[in-house]
């Protein structure tokens, strides 16, 4: 167990550090770890609080209503449209864990990797007219040890699978247990000639490296693991980094621009502290970790007269390619209760249609899981089958009756990468502190839909095999929010279409480096949880060595 | 509200499951949440509803979610003072729409009968109206208020003693071992 004999790092008001790095959720968190390891003083500025243990509660209302803990509820409204010809309209739709460890503190945990097609589909498949889909400027084989650090370091559990892409080294735990929305959809998949197979969590299922295992108290989804079972960023790299005593997390310090001289180098950034007061935080070189969302915003709020168009932007794609994974799925009942309220989200999937298959006539794939994912206030709202009664007697005992006899087989896909949808800083909006704030674009392609209204088919084929009593669904539709914020500072070889390069080194500032969904080429088959951990021990990896050689 | 079915075998199978949940829970528990709903009727008070205004939600969300087949529903609950609280605070925007449904109920109850408010019409009357109702925006609003009071955590006002809770099953520990549910059990080879 890594304790904190002493206070860990701190920097003194203005002191330079090698690396500040801003955000703490799922890369910031390992970038942390590796670069304080290798021995740099490195500052990670988080722009929300730092909760304690006390602090953790399983409070649906604040967080799933309220937007309590994120970007909801904290003064950053956001405009949205879905296409170029829509007009704008306020609304918040890329939404994140505004707290020190980000999302990832209080994610589901699904932790999949790529396989090695995901890298160059758009050579073997061609790119479909209209899109950005890319090949990454690696491969498998590039990330697969970076991979399997992610699996070994933050800790996850899983068993080996049909589909499964070469791995250096087996899981180092064992499968959670299953759930009875495992069973029957193992039982589903297999009477169909499907290949059901563990979810690989990033949840103990044992003890491991000082944290105990999952307690399967149900409330993985939207709150804090008070047994520090899940393997995130905030209980698996932030302290190691602090531990170090090279690093300082300091929450409540929102960055506002990051900063650069004439000679067009990063100096640091200036940053709001929990008084709203500026502050300039100088450093050797500065790592973007804050997200998919936040991280185009801070480039494009960074303009310069070197860069007008925003800070390492002469591609013009900062903001760009924006893509969510899709998310759909249909609902089963069966007849005896299943009480999935009961420990992790999910236990088994099925990755049979991971692949694109021309012969489908569309782009993309992705997989199936077995879940439930709601609590009591949005089941009340919208867990019944869309006939049933919306108030009455009737709908007071389906409520009864459907609750623990419910699960829903969650479908995930590919997103492709479209120019049109995007961030853009809105010219009017601000937020809070007086920043522009973002406006997003954003159409899923009708390949990702067709990608979603097929597996929704085979889901509900899985689900009548299981022998559901009933299932139900709503319309495969276009998406107008999203938890998975990616694409929008994508990698790449040429600096004419992309934002960084394969050591995530901006193209055009040599000290300023990004690793966090922004980064992604292309969006995964849709938990790309486990791609931004690696790409962030490698990228981690790769910044220490450069700074080593002297070439920042 | 229609109720359609797929079948018949479908509604016998519900209605003869119908409150299972509750055959989990304390029989103490249940008598007492419908007695002490029943002694504190017409004696509540509010903060930022009138008495009126309470009377008549509290009767509208009783029928939301009712308790007359005799297990706890909205009102045992203490839905309406999680609505109460609630446009005092977070729900403040939703304040009009209580307003506006409090006296668009009365007014209609006035109209079946002039001495009557809306809460002292027979539960079958005020079926009616609501039915008159559920298409108003501000029905949505009292609906949603109620599955809120109904399942948040009881510090927001509702979900008194978690009857809403208990009502579906949610479980209340702080953690579970497998066997989970019935079918992992099954599988497992032992019953539940």
């Amino acid at each position: 167990m890594i304790r904190r004999q002493q206070p860990s790092r701190r920097f003194g008001a203005g002191e330079q550090v090698d690396f500040v790095i801003v955000g703490s959720g799922a890369a910031g968190g390992i970038m942390a770890k590796e670069l304080a390891s290798a021995g740099y003083t490195v500052l990670v500025l988080e722009q929300g609080p730092r909760l304690s243990v006390p602090e953790y509660d399983h409070d649906e209302m604040a967080f799933f209503f309220l937007g309590a803990r994120t970007n909801l509820s904290s003064g950053q409204p956001q405009q949205f449209r879905p296409t170029p010809s829509d007009p704008w309209q306020q609304r918040n739709v890329l939404l994140y864990g505004r707290t020190v460890g980000g999302s990832n503190a209080h994610f589901t945990a699904n932790m999949w990797r790529m396989r090695p097609s995901d890298f160059n589909e758009a050579s073997v498949h061609g790119t479909p007219s209209g899109t950005g889909l890319a090949d990454w400027p690696l491969t498998y084989d590039d990330l697969e040890p970076y991979y399997t650090k992610a699996d070994w370091e933050l800790g996850i559990s899983g068993a080996p699978g049909p589909f499964d892409p070469p791995r250096s080294r087996p899981y180092p735990m064992p499968p959670l247990p299953v759930k009875s929305s495992g069973v029957l959809f193992e039982r589903g998949a297999r009477s169909l000639g499907l290949h059901p197979e563990p979810t690989p969590m990033a949840i103990n299922s044992q003890s491991y490296n000082g944290r105990p295992p999952c307690q399967h108290c149900g409330w993985c989804l939207g709150f804090f693991c008070e047994f520090r079972a899940k393997s995130t960023s905030m209980d698996a790299m932030l302290p190691v980094a602090e531990a170090t005593g090279n690093c300082e997390i300091r929450p409540d310090s929102y960055v506002a621009k990051v900063e650069t001289n004439a000679a067009g180098r990063a100096t640091g950034v200036t940053y709001f502290d929990g008084d709203r007061n500026e502050h300039f935080q100088p450093a050797r070189a500065v790592v973007l970790c804050a997200n998919g969302a936040e991280t185009p915003r801070l480039l494009l709020n960074s303009s310069t007269p070197r860069f007008p168009d925003g800070l390492a932007n002469s591609s013009g794609v900062v903001g760009k390619y924006l893509m969510f994974n899709g998310n759909w799925g249909v609902s089963g009942l069966f007849e005896h209760p299943l009480n999935e309220y009961k420990s992790v989200q999910t236990t088994r999937m099925v990755l049979d249609w991971y692949e694109t298959d021309p012969a489908r006539g569309f782009y993309g794939g992705g997989g199936i899981d077995a879940r439930f994912q709601q609590y009591p206030i949005l089941f009340g709202l919208s867990g019944l089958p869309p006939d049933a009664p919306t108030w009455g007697a009737k709908y007071k005992r389906m409520l009864a009756e459907y609750y623990n006899r419910t699960m829903y087989l969650a479908v995930h896909t590919t997103s492709l990468p479209l120019e049109t949808n995007g961030i853009e800083l809105d010219p009017d909006l601000k937020d809070a502190w007086g920043l522009p704030c973002m406006r997003v674009t954003y159409r899923d392609h009708d390949d990702d839909m067709s990608v979603g209204r097929f597996l929704v088919e085979r889901a509900s084929e899985i689900l009548e095999a299981a022998g559901g009593q009933r299932q139900w669904s709503l319309p495969v539709t276009p998406q107008t929010s999203a938890v998975h914020l990616l694409g929008t500072c994508r990698m790449g070889r040429d600096a004419a279409t992309s934002v960084i390069d394969t050591n995530h080194r901006t193209h055009d500032v040599p000290n300023l480096f990004i690793c966090d969904g922004s980064s992604l080429v292309t969006s995964t088959r849709g938990q790309p949880t486990m791609t931004i951990s690696a790409l962030a021990f490698r990228a981690g990896e790769r910044i220490a060595d450069l700074a080593r050689r002297g070439e920042i | 509200m229609s109720e359609r079915l797929n079948s018949r075998r479908e509604f016998l199978a519900l209605s003869g499951a119908a409150g299972a949940a509750f055959l989990l829970a304390d029989a103490a528990d249940v008598r007492e949440a419908l007695a002490w709903a029943a002694s504190r009727r017409g004696q509540q008070s509010y903060t930022n509803l009138s008495a009126r205004q309470g009377a008549t939600l509290e009767a509208a969300v009783a029928r939301i979610l009712p308790s007359d087949d005799g297990t706890p529903g909205a009102r045992e609950a203490g839905v309406i003072h999680f609505i109460d609280r609630a446009i005092g605070g977070f729900g403040a925007g939703a304040k009009p729409a209580f307003e506006q449904c409090a006296a668009e109920l009365d007014r209609r109850a006035a109209e079946v009968d002039a001495s009557q408010t809306f809460d002292a019409l027979s539960p079958e009357r005020q079926d009616g109206l609501l039915r008159a109702i559920e298409q108003e925006p501000y029905f949505g609003t009292l609906r949603t208020f109620t599955a809120g009071g109904m399942f948040a955590m009881p510090s927001y006002g509702g979900n008194r003693d978690h009857v809403g809770w208990t009502l579906i099953g949610q479980g209340r520990e702080p953690l579970y071992t497998a066997p989970f549910g019935y079918y992992d059990a099954q599988a497992a080879g032992g019953g539940q």
